[in-house]
């Protein structure tokens, strides 16, 4: 079917618009690039050390900056209420979904990933870039640490 | 997260990407992005389906093995059974006058805050 818009939704587009419905003129400045870092894995997948980096956070009432929790056993729950996900068409009911440490750990026992890394980390959202930046280096230092050879990210 | 991405990268340690705001991560550049066609939140599988979680974890991973340029990405299949409409309903700008003032009251309760 021959159509106007994109199959794919795109939250550049939709943020905008809708902030500015919501009279905010003046848009968000994403960062842009043409070209991007590139570090070969080191070894094969089936003798990385993976970790995992999430947006959420420990509760709902942390602080807003990067921190690490030990990746076994996973936390029942983690706070995602303050980040833009889907509300009406999802939930985060289940860390399967978007923190999978669980699944991680059986991969790792079925030999398809080295093994996982023994803390996540997780960063916050936040509006302003050079905190970001800022924030992405403490997290280096706790992979670093943990010797990781693979981050997976799953932003929310 | 992309620039958190590009931060460990640059620095010696190999990133992977899984994650549903394919505009965002594109326009930003990172080393390896496997995209999910997702509602945003679920970035690894449909909430409650364990299977396809780990399928969809698994290809990506096999995939960041496979990656030797930056940017490289790839497109993973998923089924979504929930509605099927959830491209259009989320951030809809459907009710402009709604969305108008809630803007105006969030602006009002920062002024007070600010006080």
């Amino acid at each position: 079917m021959p159509k106007a818009n994109r199959t794919f939704v795109s939250y550049i587009d939709k943020s905008r618009e809708y902030y500015a419905a919501q009279g905010y003129d003046a848009p968000y400045t994403w960062a842009s690039h043409t070209d991007a870092p590139f570090e070969p894995l080191a070894k094969p997948l089936s003798e990385c050390r993976v970790a995992l980096v999430t947006t959420a956070l420990l509760s709902a009432d942390a602080r807003l900056e990067p921190y690490t929790a030990p990746s076994q056993p996973a936390p029942e729950s983690l706070a995602t209420e303050h980040l833009f996900w889907h509300k009406e068409a999802t939930n985060t009911d289940d860390l399967g979904a978007y923190l999978p440490l669980d699944h991680l750990t059986a991969l790792a026992s079925e030999g398809i990933i080295g093994s996982l890394a023994p803390r996540f980390a997780g960063i916050p959202t936040v509006y302003s870039q050079r905190r970001t930046n800022r924030w992405a280096e403490t997290i280096r230092e706790a992979l670093a640490e943990d010797d990781v050879d693979l981050a997976v990210l799953t932003p929310l | 997260m992309s620039l958190v991405a590009r931060h460990l990268e640059a620095n010696g340690i190999p990133t992977l990407i899984v994650g549903s705001a394919r505009d965002i991560v594109d326009e930003i550049a990172v080393p390896r992005f496997a995209f999910t066609d997702l509602p945003l939140g679920n970035p690894v599988g449909p909430s409650g389906d364990a299977g396809q979680q780990r399928r969809i974890l698994t290809t990506a991973l096999r995939f960041a093995e496979s990656a030797v340029v930056p940017q490289s990405s790839v497109v993973i299949p998923v089924e979504w059974n929930g509605a099927q409409d959830w491209r259009a309903t989320y951030m809809s700008i459907a009710d402009p006058a709604a969305l108008a003032a809630e803007g105006e009251a969030r602006r009002a309760r920062q002024a007070t805050k600010k006080k």
